[in-house]
């Protein structure tokens, strides 16, 4: 699980491992075998790593951009609680260029991006937020990746900057992980993915936002090993992306039984049944909301009635809507049903005007991702 | 003689801001402001599923998250004529509500406050005099004895001392325009820090009943889906963390500005735009149909006189391009409800 990938290899650290290895290796093993599983060995463990980096070595140097993004995955992130937010940004990160917690503007900010890049040439960990577009702005002023500049540079131009002298890149959330909101069909930007934009590898923790558990574990797998944890196809940490939802969902008994909410507000709504035939995405969706959930362990969406949206799958946006449509070709235990029988229950009016539309994104859905099965 | 200046990018904010200024004479003559990222919802919301439509636009902004789902979900019902239960009023106006005091929080310590605290002046302070201080803006001030702030004091001092800066690196310590003592300034870095932890704790409240925070998922074209949440648990948890948050504001948030105010009293003359402002109105009360029911009412108020607000005519509402990147068919201002979005990019 936690293999070292060698293009992530933290070339400079001796010092801060050496003063890593004095801990106990193998609670940490452990701590990220069961990572998935709870907290609360997170909890444990995490003060330390925090005092052993106290002790004299430099806090790795992190440069977090923000391109075209609602600052959701920022906001994710700073409600940290196992290690608290303070203690993330005193003590075990010098985030040294963050356009939504930095004290400097303008070009005191540019300075401090500079200055951080110089100093820590190869060696920082460059965050990424928001997807990147590609396209060029009709008008007189258009260039490519023109719809997002910063400080008079286009998005792509600012990334492709900043990122080749990266240890190593680390995406959150979906939009930087592969385009989101603003990629879905028809893309008027034409955004995409910071990996897919600027070619350079990078590790992907999607979310819509980002679960601040996965980032902050995957950071902390950095800070003691030197590397990022081991990633799927997609780049996703196994740690966090290695399961079905619906293979760890607490309603499972209910699908495997047939029992399902029929219509929201029904009686097996109230019954806590299953959610796929009203839209739940968590058969094609790999993500441990259901094991950590979101908000130092709180809820997640299937526990709030809602189905899953799949958010921290490429291109959901386009590939799992209509939201509260069921996917299609899914054996349901005990009942006879097709994506195209299934009725909509609560917008009546607006059903026809959306009918075409599902059809056309069922055909297309397996265009998109490959990860479906027909059964 | 006039010189441009060009703040690019401005932080602490959501989205991408560019604020161009022209000085004469040490003042701000004229200013111009972008945003500089385009997504286009507008494109693409269009030929979704309606339902859809509010999980799309939530994402709007991550820092007011909610919001504009909340808006989406009431425009759809609005538009097909549905009228939600009662408990879902309830549960939407709960979570609105988090939302406003989400937002104010960490608007006003972790987004505004290195506008006017200067963090390295605090290291100056006197621990005492601050907790002096403390207890005269509020006897019932938490943790404000010199012990707390001594305990501030030491983190900071801790922190700027190993030399890596971070997020306060190039920051604008020292400035004349900071006009804060030092024992007001470790008072407001601590509170910084205490509003950071209260702020995770808040963002609770959605994830009650919204399932999560940054970015619900419970709200839904017709009502909400929490109803395994509607129990004592959650209710009471909800109401203790309500009550946690009400004590921070009322005891620290408050008083903090209440102690700054007087430092900064030129600022008070500055940012209130045109001064007339409109509002939708929210929070629709039990019974009884909006607009007439909401809580918070519906209408303009003219020259910031709190105590009128005058309906308004919404058909009269004109979107304009002159300013804007986008271009019009026509050259001629348009209803929302037959806007256009074509981007048109003439340059800064
Ligand atoms: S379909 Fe959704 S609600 Fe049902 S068991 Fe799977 S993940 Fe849970």
């Amino acid at each position: 699980m936690c293999r070292v990938k060698k293009e992530y290899s933290l070339k400079t650290v001796e010092d801060r491992l050496g003063i890593l290895e004095s801990l106990d290796r193998r609670e940490f093993l452990n701590f990220c075998a069961k990572i998935t599983a709870t907290l609360g060995l997170a909890s444990a463990f995490i003060p330390k790593v925090a005092k052993a980096i106290e002790q004299g070595a430099r806090k790795p140097s992190v440069i977090w951009l923000h391109f075209a993004e609602c600052t959701a995955d920022s906001e994710a992130f700073i409600r940290s609680t196992y290690p608290s937010t303070e203690e993330l940004l005193l003590n075990i990160l010098s985030v040294d260029y963050h356009e939504t917690l930095m004290a400097a503007s303008g070009e005191a900010a540019e300075g401090a991006l500079k200055s951080a890049m110089a100093e820590n040439k190869g060696k920082y960990l460059a965050v990424c937020e928001g997807a990147i577009p590609m396209a060029t702005p009709p008008g007189p002023a258009g260039v490519p990746g023109g719809y997002l500049t910063l400080a008079g540079k286009t998005g792509i131009e600012l990334a492709r900057e900043v990122l080749k002298d990266a240890a190593a890149v680390i995406c959150v959330g979906t939009c930087s992980s592969f385009g989101g909101v603003q990629a879905q069909r028809p893309n008027p930007t034409g955004a995409v993915g910071v990996e897919e934009a600027t070619g350079i590898a990078t590790l992907k923790i999607p979310g819509c936002p980002h679960n601040v558990i996965n980032s902050v574990a995957t950071i902390v797998n950095y800070l003691l090993l030197g590397s990022l944890p081991a990633t799927d196809k997609h780049g996703r940490p196994l740690f966090a992306f290695g399961k079905r939802v619906h293979d760890q969902c607490q309603r499972r008994a209910h699908f495997d039984a047939g029992q399902f909410v029929e219509k929201f507000g029904d009686e097996a709504a109230k019954q806590g049944w299953c959610l796929y035939k009203v839209g739940c995405k968590g058969p094609q969706t790999y993500h441990n909301c259901p094991l950590v959930e979101y908000n130092d362990g709180c809820s997640w969406p299937v526990k709030g009635g809602h189905p899953c949206a799949g958010c921290s799958e490429p291109q959901f946006w386009d590939n799992m809507q209509p939201f509260y449509e069921r996917l299609p070709d899914i054996h349901l235990p005990g009942v006879e049903a097709s994506a195209d029988k299934v009725g909509f229950t609560l917008v009546g009016g607006a059903a026809v005007g959306v009918a075409a539309h599902a059809a056309y994104t069922f055909a297309n859905r397996k265009k998109f991702d490959g990860t479906l099965k027909d059964e | 003689m006039s010189e441009r200046h060009v703040i690019d990018p401005i932080t602490r904010i959501e989205g991408h801001l560019r604020v161009e200024i022209e000085v004469e004479n040490g003042h701000v003559k004229d200013a111009w402001s972008s945003g500089t990222l385009w997504r286009g919802f507008e494109v693409f919301l269009k030929g979704r599923d309606p339902r859809d439509a509010w999980f799309i636009t939530q994402r709007v902004c991550g820092v007011c998250t909610e919001v504009h789902a909340l808006a989406s979900v009431k425009c759809v019902e609005d538009a097909i004529g549905i009228k939600i239960p009662d408990n879902a009023r309830l549960i939407r106006n709960l979570i609105h509500g988090a939302q406003y005091l989400h937002d104010h929080i960490v608007h006003f310590y972790h987004l505004h406050a290195l506008d006017w605290v200067d963090v390295v002046s605090a290291l100056k302070a006197d621990p005492k005099k601050t907790s002096e201080l403390a207890n005269s803006v509020n006897p019932n001030a938490p943790k404000s004895g010199p012990g707390d702030f001594k305990v501030t004091q030491d983190k900071l001092k801790k922190f700027v001392n190993a030399g890596q800066l971070g997020p306060l690196t190039n920051g604008y310590w020292g400035h004349p325009a900071y006009k804060l003592p030092p024992e007001a300034n470790l008072m407001a870095v601590s509170h910084y820090l205490d509003a950071l932890a209260l702020q995770s704790r808040v963002a609770r409240l959605h994830a009650i009943f919204g399932a999560k925070n940054p970015h619900i998922q419970t709200y839904l074209v017709g009502g909400v889906t929490c109803v395994n949440d509607l129990n004592a648990d959650r209710i009471g948890e909800f109401i203790g963390i309500l009550e946690e948050t009400k004590s921070f504001v009322d005891n620290v948030y408050i008083p903090d500005i209440l102690a700054v105010a007087p430092f900064y009293l030129e600022w008070a003359g500055i940012g209130g735009g045109l001064k007339n402002y409109l509002s939708y109105g929210m929070f629709p009360q039990k019974g009884g149909e909006e607009p007439g029911n909401l809580w918070f009412p519906r209408g303009y108020i003219k020259n910031r006189d709190l105590t009128q607000v005058y309906p308004v005519d919404v058909s009269k509402i004109e979107e304009e391009v002159t300013h804007s990147w986008y271009k019009y068919a026509k050259d001629a201002p348009l209803h929302p409800s037959v806007g256009e979005t074509d981007p048109w990019y003439t340059g800064i």
